[in-house]
């Protein structure tokens, strides 16, 4: 099988890192993106870059890497896995304060 | 401390409803992120990985406490309660929404700061010697002259599309604290034989992927031709500065292409014609800015000798933050205290909200109102009498800003790395952190004496990894961080890029190299006085070659 794809970019109005659902919208949690599994789905993810890159609701627009890991998406770059997650020097700020939240509702539950 | 003019408020204000009106045209669709990002880029708005970054300008390094409180506004209202004081002298918030900018910078406004030309291919923010005007070996202070450079280089017309961005830095004391060898123009301010003020001009110097030591161009410079020789520089960097391609765009590039001697000539030539005409300074400017920086009016403080004296023999640990964080002030009652933002095991150059306004605080009642923000990530408390150090001392304890560690081997720079910015290809803090947490014992540091770490987690260098004495640069390498390690660079009167000493390290290896560094560097000295880079100097890289990678016949 090939490389799992997604797409990702920051948002314009904050630069919150999102990445594209399969709802067509852009959401904050790498966990709701849409995940290429073929070719025509990769290519539909370069087309979906390519309108982005004109609108104003995102910016930084790419295609990236992922698998699938324990249930989560995982980015295979670093650079992605952090932007994922917020900066691993403050684990009480970015979106790993509610990946964790959401993790331990999860263990509770 | 400058203050504004009206010029200059009506100028900052202007930028500011430009801003806003550009913001809201690019929010609303109005126009593309291609139109958009170089006006961003020229109001200090990068984007980053998490979210926008704002790079504040603090000229020269000086800061008011009203400035400082504003900072620690900006951080709590708008970011995510901290900022992070850069290599540059100035300070970047890594959360602001972009749609806040605008009003983040009419609130910077207020207190007559701003953000322009923090980014771009221009004349940067000027930086200088974070003791200038109080520090016991300076000559004359050197901010008026950054000053002038700052209005004069501020929205310049023919100066704002370079080649690629341009950093000046000024000293005024013979000890460079202010690195003027690692600049596109250094300025040694000092006096000629007849006592009158100059500059001794340096250029091409700079780190980046090239790295080159500035080259000393001319030794006296009358200081009423600051402005015409600036120019002349520009103007030739302008028109032959190469444009096709951006890793060798930087005047150190064209100095080592076209030859030092020739692109003196050049300059000189180009010098000849701007010489005696309408940017010659008037000596009555020159006063008029200067007065701006007058030392403040100190009262004497002779009381102050015997209490600072019985204060250390008291306590061990003031004792120790004195002797390493406290500096001589011009005047023999007053002291130059340095803040260490490198906390044990702490992010180097990042200051909460709280701690900001604490530092306002003290400032504002013990160090007349003024601060400073280093090029090595601290701050500094310029006017401090020796009989306040105590109280100055306890109050910082508070605020978690008295680690004793000023030049020693934790006090490390580091770039933000991959932690933040969009540009790095390995994380820094990590392995600043974990350098911190692995010498942090007090007497470990003072056994080892001052050595410099400094660290960047891409080759661009915001981390001045080539002057560390050790340097350390992350790279990616097969999709994993690798760091490098470099030895011997120094960024003082005898400015050097330092040399790589082989492979790379892995990050959990970085330290245990480090440390096998400074334990070869303690074997090898000739005496408890005789610092690393002194010990480097005298025996080259080969002996910490060896302990790193074994016999040279055996290294990889």
């Amino acid at each position: 099988m090939s490389t799992l794809k997604a797409l990702t970019a920051n948002r314009l109005s904050d630069g919150i890192a999102v990445w594209l659902g399969a709802d067509g919208g852009w959401h904050e949690s790498l966990d709701e993106a849409f995940v290429a599994r073929h070719e025509a789905a990769v290519s539909g993810l370069h087309d979906a870059e390519k309108v982005a890159a004109l609108d104003n609701q995102v910016v930084d627009v790419a295609v990236i890497d992922v698998e699938e890991r324990e249930g989560h998406l995982y980015a295979l770059r670093l650079r992605e896995r952090i932007r994922a997650l917020g900066p691993t020097v403050r684990s009480d700020l970015g979106k790993q304060v509610e990946q964790s939240a959401r993790d331990d509702d999860a263990i509770a539950a | 401390m400058y203050r504004y003019d009206e010029f200059d408020h009506a100028f900052v204000r202007e930028r500011v409803d430009q801003f806003r009106d550009q913001v809201n045209r690019r929010v609303s669709g109005e126009i593309t992120e291609d139109q958009f990002k170089p006006l961003r880029l020229m109001n200090g708005v990068y984007l980053q990985l998490h979210a926008y970054m704002l790079r504040v300008a603090v000229p020269y390094g000086t800061l008011s406490s009203r400035q400082m409180r504003k900072l620690a506004h900006i951080a709590r209202v708008y970011d995510k309660g901290y900022g992070h004081f850069t290599t540059r002298q100035n300070i970047q918030y890594n959360w602001p929404k972009l749609v806040d900018t605008p009003t983040i910078l009419s609130e910077l406004a207020e207190v007559e700061m701003h953000a322009i030309q923090t980014s771009g291919n221009c004349i940067r923010n000027v930086t200088a010697d974070h003791f200038a005007g109080v520090a016991s070996d300076e000559v004359a202070d050197p901010r008026p002259y950054a000053e002038i450079l700052r209005q004069w280089s501020s929205i310049h017309p023919e100066f704002s599309f370079l080649p690629r961005k341009f950093k000046i830095a000024l000293t005024g004391a013979d000890r460079d604290r202010a690195a003027i060898q690692t600049h596109d123009i250094g300025l040694h301010l000092k006096r000629d034989d007849t006592g009158a003020l100059g500059f001794a001009v340096y250029i091409g110097g700079g780190q980046g992927r090239t790295p080159m030591v500035a080259k000393k161009i001319r030794d006296f410079l009358p200081e009423n031709e600051l402005l015409a020789y600036t120019t002349a520089i520009l103007r030739v960097y302008n028109l032959h500065g190469r444009r096709d391609n951006k890793y060798k765009a930087r005047i150190k590039i064209l100095v080592h292409e076209t030859g030092t001697e020739e692109l003196t000539a050049q300059i000189e030539a180009e010098w000849a014609k701007l010489k005696g005409g309408d940017l010659e300074l008037p000596k009555k400017d020159i006063e008029a800015i200067s007065a701006y920086f007058a030392m403040p009016d100190l009262p004497e403080r002779s009381d102050g000798w015997a209490l600072l004296a019985a204060e250390k023999r008291r306590d061990a640990d003031f004792s120790a933050w004195v002797a390493q964080n406290v500096v001589a002030h011009k005047h023999p009652d007053y002291g130059i205290v340095t803040i260490s933002l490198k906390p044990i095991g702490g992010i180097p150059g990042d200051a909460s909200d709280e701690q900001m306004e604490r530092v306002a605080d003290i400032a504002e009642s013990l160090s007349q109102d003024e601060i400073r923000v280093t090029h090595e990530q601290n701050l500094v408390l310029p006017h401090v009498a020796l009989g306040d150090l105590r109280e100055v001392y306890d109050r910082l304890v508070e605020a978690e800003l008295a680690t004793a560690n000023n030049n020693l081997i934790t006090d490390i720079i580091a770039c933000p790395g991959l932690d933040y910015c969009a540009l790095a290809n390995a994380r820094s803090i990590p392995i600043a952190q974990d350098i911190s947490r692995r010498f942090g014992s007090p007497a470990r540091q003072q056994q080892i004496g001052e050595l410099k770490i400094k660290i960047s987690g891409c080759i661009n260098a915001c981390g001045h990894h080539h002057v560390g004495h050790i340097g350390i640069l992350g790279v990616e390498k097969k999709g994993a961080e690798l760091y490098q390690l470099t030895l011997g660079g120094s960024a003082d009167n005898e400015t050097a890029i330092g040399e790589i000493v082989g492979r790379g390290f892995e990050p959990d290896k970085i330290t245990d190299a480090v440390e096998t560094v400074v334990e070869t560097y303690l074997g090898l000295r000739d005496n408890a006085d005789e610092t690393f880079i002194e010990t480097y100097r005298r025996v080259g890289a080969q002996p910490f070659k060896t302990a790193l990678y074994g016999e040279p016949s055996k290294a990889a």
